[in-house]
């Protein structure tokens, strides 16, 4: 993430970068454990052995299946069954990856994934940054109403709408028409996020009106005011929210199973446990290897932000 | 609501303003609302109301009238009362669904709640590399809900050569029928559930501890608390807020479970794994009964915003600015 001109605080504070440069003697930040006690070697040797016991629970649970689906994804399907701790006792299969990706379909699948998620980003960012302007920055007399109208929807379980949400999709009242198998079915509804909103809203709060109010002189209306300050200055959240938009929506299962009802529309999450019936155990675990590619690569790349990203939304939301 | 008003700075001067000529008054309002960018607000509300009003508001007043309809997909939709509840209340699946979400809820927390929190107070001592520990937890938070399932069912294999059946035949156990068995069903989704959502909770604790003040933890080592004396009486009363959101988060969570059963176990063996959310699926989308599955929806939505309205009390105490 690029640093913009004097970035407003986040609401919760960013979880500890992990190598900032400190005195060596008392750091500036301390937890639980003094220096002091460091010293003692009753401490260290405690320390060091729960940290390695730990390390070793998490290179199991956590990268453990991970590696083990990259093991099956190479192996037939005999020896996942098999022998499944044993590394390709049949040789190493690197077809399984083509046919997965070109068979099986993959690369299709996930070409429709990444069109889901983007539109619901786009369409995501679009609507809550507009709104989260309007209640911050514009403040007409009937912000309160609008802001009271969002943030109630927080209060109301996804399930409530789930079942009239589908016959809206079904037959648009009003406009008349039907969304299903569009990708306005998934892209809409994920646009309605009060979430997002909110999270923008306060960062906005947080933005200097006088910034605002100088520009307005100068004679700039609100697009221009939100397009040249208000955006280039937001890119902190926008990236934050960006991140967890993208990830929701790449994991979502039940609402693309109901609303994209023809195959070659849907997003690998729901053409996956079709793979299951159709093709080979090596083939399906080829194509779950292929699906987990993408998701843990962006991770990987874009650690900070994720895991700023969740350290927020537990605090902010609400 | 009520909070932003309070929150937001000196609003700037809009609208008709006290000492206008009365006569002129309505005028003069409109064009100075025009003039003042009135237009554009509304202009800018607009996607934003249209999207909420089609896709949130909309189908939250019609999931409530659906609920007094019959289902009307031969029919046109009337009205029916209570029935569509009655029907709901005396299925005689539903005290399987209900008991079966609240087995799934509390196995949750047993199995995927003091372990975040346990990690987290723990990652937060490593001065050096504590960047691999965190990736390595969340590592499994990335991975698509349905990869996690798909994988997982390969995992409980339920023949002795299965993943999890060859690993404990080294210890001399099983093997185990795994998703198959009506018993270990629930526990072996649950297990899967929590392997997939452990690390976000681990995160937003890690979150919450370093906003923890260093001279409590001072002032406790002066008054001679030994490392253990200041998690038990310093970190974890620090930390009880997030403990509180956390804890209401996962309820609300749990109780609207759908993916896990829906892919792993279809809500089998014999309905040992049926949850509430699975049952509203089944009546909206198997039976085609859009009564039933709204009047269930709301049944359970009563408690969610309970829950919900519990948590947004738990988050705004613990929020540092309010």
């Amino acid at each position: 993430m690029s640093t913009p001109p004097s970035p407003p605080a986040l609401q919760v504070p960013p979880v500890r970068a992990g190598r900032r440069p400190r005195r060596p003697a008392e750091p500036d930040e301390r937890s639980v454990i003094s220096t002091a006690d460091r010293r003692r070697p009753s401490v260290r040797i405690v320390l060091v052995g729960v940290q390695t016991l730990i390390l070793v629970g998490l290179v199991v649970a956590g990268l453990g299946p991970l590696l083990w689906l990259f093991k099956a994804a190479l192996s037939t399907s005999q020896d996942i069954l098999r022998q499944p701790f044993a590394l390709w006792p049949s040789g190493i299969q690197w077809d399984n990856l083509g046919i997965a990706w070109t068979r099986a379909r993959i690369g299709f699948f996930l070409r429709n994934t990444a069109i889901v998620a983007l539109g619901s980003w786009l369409a995501n960012l679009f609507v809550s940054v507009t709104a989260a302007y309007v209640l911050s920055v514009l403040r007409p007399r009937w912000g309160p109403l609008l802001s009271g109208a969002i943030l109630v929807t927080l209060f109301i379980p996804s399930v409530v709408s789930l079942v009239p949400l589908y016959l809206t999709v079904l037959d648009l009242p009003l406009v008349g028409g039907s969304l299903l198998n569009t990708y306005w079915a998934v892209w809409l509804p994920a646009a309605a996020n009060a979430f997002n909103v909110l999270v923008i809203k306060r960062f906005f709060d947080a933005l200097p009106a006088e910034l605002f109010e100088a520009a307005r002189i100068d004679g700039a209306g609100p697009v221009r005011i939100l397009v040249s300050i208000v955006l280039p200055l937001s890119r902190p959240i926008l990236a934050v929210v960006s991140l967890l938009t993208i990830i929701a929506s790449w994991k979502e299962f039940l609402w693309p199973l109901l609303v994209l009802q023809r195959p070659d529309l849907q997003p690998l999450s729901v053409a996956l446990p079709q793979l299951t019936r159709t093709a080979e155990l090596n083939v399906q675990m080829a194509g779950l290897f292929l699906a987990l590619l993408v998701p843990v690569l962006l991770f990987l790349v874009f650690q900070r932000q994720f895991l700023r990203g969740v350290g927020m939304s537990g605090g902010v939301k609400g | 609501m009520a909070i932003d008003v309070r929150t937001a700075p000196p609003a700037l001067p809009r609208g008709p303003r006290a000492g206008a000529p009365p006569g002129r008054q309505r005028r003069r309002g409109f064009t100075r609302w025009w003039r003042g960018g009135g237009l554009a607000a509304v202009l800018f509300a607009l996607p934003a109301v249209l999207v909420f009003a089609y896709f949130s508001w909309g189908p939250i007043v019609r999931g409530l009238a659906m609920s007094v309809q019959s289902s009307g997909t031969t029919a046109p939709a009337h009205f029916v009362g209570a029935e569509n509840f009655s029907y709901v209340l005396t299925d005689p699946l539903l005290p399987t669904a209900v008991l079966n979400t609240l087995y799934f809820a509390l196995l949750a927390l047993a199995f995927g709640f003091p372990l975040p929190l346990f990690l987290a107070v723990f990652f937060a001592e490593l001065r050096r590399r504590r960047w691999v520990f965190t990736v390595l937890a969340y590592l499994p938070v990335v991975v698509p809900p349905v990869v996690a399932i798909l994988l997982w069912q390969v995992f409980y294999n339920p023949t002795p050569d299965g993943l999890f059946n060859a690993a404990l035949a080294t210890v001399g156990l099983g093997p185990y029928p795994w998703l198959n068995s009506p018993t270990m069903a629930m526990p072996a989704i649950v297990l899967a559930a929590t392997w997939a959502s452990a690390g976000s909770a681990v995160i937003i604790y890690l979150a919450a501890l370093s906003g923890v003040r260093a001279e409590l933890y001072e002032a406790a080592e002066l008054d001679g608390a030994g490392i253990w004396a200041r998690v038990r009486h310093v970190t974890i009363p620090q930390l009880r807020g997030v403990i509180l959101v956390m804890l209401l988060l996962q309820l609300i969570g749990t109780m609207q479970v759908f993916t896990e059963p829906f892919l792993f176990t279809g809500g089998g063996p014999q309905n040992a794994t049926l949850t509430i959310l699975l049952m509203i699926y089944n009546y909206a989308f198997v039976d085609g009964d859009y009564g039933a599955a709204t009047a269930l929806s709301l049944l359970l939505s009563v408690v969610l915003v309970v829950l919900s309205i519990a948590y947004q009390f738990a988050t705004r105490r613990w929020s540092p600015e309010r």
